[in-house]
This record gives structure tokens, C-alpha cells and sequence, in this order.
């Protein structure tokens, strides 16, 4: 253990973090722009055009208004946790990449309970959601607080039954063994109707829900809450909160594609020319394209709709698939 | 049993929490210093969409509903936790296991089904 500390091993894990962070952290910049183009272009209209060429500067411009924002705490907020807040939530979601593996031979730590650590660290991002929202003293930030909470909790739920249907195909929790699970083409990955069609929706949909996305962004509703949790933050702490629900978003679609699109796999075998890494970022990518385009077709859900959506469909549906795999697997 | 390395395994995690803890600090220490500072009472107040703000946002003053929520969640998390080791092993302990699981997950649907049937997934009453 002492030579590893010692040993070039820490210097390339350093390494390796830094450039997955840095990944994550500049991710932003360019997805905020494509997703006002997709929202503007969906909706027939050019989305932002002024800032360089087609906008492509509009982050950029976004990013330094946000530097330039004051920085208010409200009086009546528990300066402590409004502060500590935004770190909650974003760290859990950076740290779950820690476990994706990008191909066969790239991630951070390739360890035995992978999809156990994903789950369990996502579910870590709750707290600094609620907490933000309670420590503002502010009605509407506590509303979406409490609502973020026990939408994220409920889904979870779900998405726990949905996975397991995953692990009981490749009968590990190592992300990587369950990427290796699916190789050679299309047909053995577990989207498949004869694999996990049911368990991708499932985790689709509760996807959503967890990172609070339309259809399911009720906790940040503008028409209702103003805002939602993050109703009192401005500024710097308000864009790690955004960087969150960013990191949220592509967290999910890593996941599923480690899960449901054959990781870093070719469609086809005769496509394994093209290096593995650049199949990850295309479903990935696509993934993403998915959530955007979700956001822009769909109305608002109202709460109860979705409460009910989750405890009294998903969750049903997850443990009728986990029950139909296993007598898959038994009687094969 | 292959052998787990646990320093290996988990010491990335502990090194991409903090750099991105001081990536986000950094962006926040940034912030504070570039920001123009300009505060009266009427900004550090609670928002309500410029109207007066009436009364405290009392952590208390919310739906039942919310607790009854997280109730059920913590019985239907663990049950998934115990899922967990149960499908990865499935394979090899056979229809042993899968009958046992069957029963299990039985005996929760029995306490899902009460919950539902007494509405306490009813948000609107």
C-alpha cells in the first residue's frame, strides 16, 4: 500500500482526475448553447444568434455575467448551510463519474460495487438540494426543497428495481464486467426488447425525475415556485447549482449507457475499428440529445401526477420485471 | 474471490471530491471578490415576487404527505439493498433463492398494497 502512495500510480490517478473534472466542470459552456439551439429550433425560431457566430459566445457571455452577479445571503437564512449547500449538491454528482468507464481500459477506479457507488453517491445530492432550500428561509425555496426530496427519493426507488434487472443479466455490480456483458453488437445490449427494454424505460423516466428535468421539474417550477430551491441564490452559488443539475443530467445518461447501450461497444463488431471511447461519447451525446429534446416537447407535470407515476406505475413495473428476469434466468 | 483493493478502488473518489470541492470554491471566492457589493433590506429579504413577505417560511408549516413519503421510501430502499447481492448471485444458488425472493418481495407488495389501499400515496384528498 505504501509503495502505491508512493509509486506513479497517485500521479496518474491525480492526473486522470483532473482531467475528468476539468471534463465535467467546461461541459456546460458548450450544452448550454446547444440546448438553446435545440429549444430555439424546435420551436422554430433561431434561439440565440448575436454573440459571436450563431451565439456561440453565449456561454461565455452567461458565464461572466454570473462572475460579475452580486453575491446575496438573505438575512433570515442560516448563513452556515446556504453557504455549505451548492458543494452538496454538486460533488456527489462529479463523483460519480469516478466509476464510469469510458472504455475497456479508461475510468478512475474500476470497483466491484460500481453500480451500488453510483446509486448511493447520487442519492448523497439530496441533501444539499434540501438543505439549500431550507436554510434560504424563503417559502418557495422550501417548497422546492421538500419537493425535490421526496420526488428524488420516490424515483430512486424505481430506478433501483430497474437496475437490478441489469445486474441479474451480468451477474455483477462492476460497471465495467456489465459493459463486457453486452459486447458484440447491437442485439446483445440490454436496451433490447429481449434483455431490459422495460428496465431502460423504467430508468428513463426516473432519470428524469432525478435530475429535475421536464417533464419532471416541478421542484424549480418558474410558474409556481419562482425558482425552487435555489430561489435565494445568486450568483457564483447559484451556478454551481446549474453545474449541478448539468452534471446531473450527464451522469444519468453515463450511467445508462454503462447500463442499457453497451457502454463502450460498436453497434456492430465489424465497427470496433472506431476506438471505444468515441462510441461512449456518441451514445452519450445522442443520450443527452434525448433529454433535450424531452424538455422541449413535453408540458409540466403537477405533482401528484408525478407522485403517482412513480409509487403507483414505475415501482410496480420495476418489481414485475425484476420478478420476469429472474424465471428468465431460472428456466434457461 | 478476486482481491479488492480498497485504497485503489476508492482513493479517486476521495481525490475528484476534493478537486472539484476546490474548483467550485475557487469559482466562488472569484465571484466574491469581482461582485459589486450593494445590499439594502428590501434584497436580503425573502422573495415572494416583490409583494411584502408575510409571515415566516416555518420548516413545519408543509403536507403530512412528505413524511408518510419518506416513510415509505426507507422501507422500499432497503428492500432494494437487499435485492442487490441476491442478483448477482442468482445464477449460481438457483431456484432456491428465486422462490425465497419471490416470497419476499410477496410479503412487502402485501404492505405496498395496504399503503396504497389506505392512501397514503394520495396526494389530493
Amino acid at each position: 500500500m505504501i509503495e502505491f502512495v508512493l509509486g506513479n500510480a497517485l500521479i496518474m490517478i491525480l492526473i486522470k482526475s483532473f482531467i475528468a473534472v476539468g471534463i465535467v466542470f467546461s461541459l456546460p459552456l458548450p450544452f448550454t448553447w446547444i440546448e438553446r439551439k435545440i429549444a430555439g429550433h424546435i420551436q422554430v425560431r433561431p434561439g440565440p444568434m448575436r454573440v459571436g457566430f450563431h451565439g456561440v459566445l453565449q456561454p461565455f457571455a452567461d458565464g461572466l455575467k454570473l462572475f460579475l452577479k452580486e453575491d446575496i445571503i438573505p438575512d433570515g437564512a442560516d448563513k452556515f448551510l446556504f453557504r455549505v449547500a451548492p458543494y452538496l449538491t454538486l460533488i456527489p454528482y462529479i463523483a460519480i463519474f469516478v466509476a464510469i468507464p469510458v472504455a475497456g481500459n479508461a475510468y478512475l477506479s474500476d470497483m466491484n460495487v460500481g453500480v451500488l457507488y453510483v446509486l448511493a453517491i447520487g442519492g448523497l445530492s439530496i441533501y444539499g438540494i434540501i438543505l439549500g432550500g431550507w436554510a434560504s428561509n424563503s417559502k418557495y425555496a422550501l417548497l422546492g426543497g421538500l419537493r425535490a426530496a421526496a420526488q428524488m427519493i420516490s424515483y430512486e426507488v424505481a430506478m433501483g428495481f430497474a437496475v437490478i434487472g441489469v445486474i441479474m443479466m451480468a451477474q455483477s455490480l462492476n460497471m465495467r464486467e456489465i459493459v463486457e456483458a453486452q459486447g458484440g453488437g447491437i442485439l446483445s445490449w440490454n436496451i433490447m426488447p429481449h434483455k431490459q427494454l422495460i428496465g431502460f424505460y423504467i430508468f428513463l423516466v426516473a432519470g428524469f425525475a432525478e435530475s429535475n428535468r421536464i417533464p419532471f421539474d416541478i421542484p424549480e417550477g418558474e410558474g409556481e415556485l419562482g425558482g425552487g430551491f435555489h430561489t435565494e441564490y445568486s450568483g457564483m452559488r447559484f451556478s454551481l447549482f446549474a453545474m449541478a443539475e448539468y452534471a446531473a443530467m450527464f451522469s444519468i445518461c453515463a450511467i445508462g449507457t454503462v447500463l442499457y447501450l453497451g457502454g463502450w461497444h460498436a453497434p456492430h463488431p465489424a465497427l470496433d475499428v472506431i476506438p471505444g471511447f468515441i462510441w461512449f461519447i456518441i451514445k452519450v451525446v445522442c443520450f443527452v440529445y434525448i433529454f433535450m429534446w424531452v424538455r422541449f416537447s413535453w408540458p409540466r407535470y403537477r405533482y401528484d401526477q408525478l407522485m403517482a407515476l412513480g409509487w403507483k406505475f414505475l415501482i410496480p413495473l420495476g418489481v414485475a420485471n425484476v420478478l420476469v428476469t429472474g424465471l428468465f434466468i431460472m428456466l434457461w | 474471490m478476486p482481491e479488492v483493493n480498497v485504497f485503489q478502488d476508492y482513493l479517486p473518489v476521495m481525490i475528484v471530491m476534493g478537486i472539484t470541492a476546490m474548483f467550485a470554491f475557487g469559482a466562488v471566492v472569484a465571484g466574491v471578490i469581482l461582485k459589486p457589493k450593494n445590499k439594502y433590506p428590501e434584497k436580503l429579504g425573502p422573495w415572494e415576487c416583490g409583494i411584502e413577505p408575510e409571515g415566516e417560511a416555518d420548516a413545519g408549516k408543509f403536507t403530512v404527505q412528505f413524511y408518510i413519503i419518506a416513510v415509505l421510501f426507507v422501507i422500499f430502499d432497503v428492500e432494494t439493498l437487499f435485492l442487490f447481492p441476491w442478483a448477482v448471485v442468482l445464477d449460481k444458488i438457483g431456484m432456491f433463492a428465486f422462490i425465497e425472493m419471490v416470497l419476499f418481495i410477496a410479503i412487502l407488495l402485501v404492505g405496498f398494497f395496504y399503503a396504497w389501499a389506505k392512501g397514503a400515496l394520495e396526494w389530493v384528498k
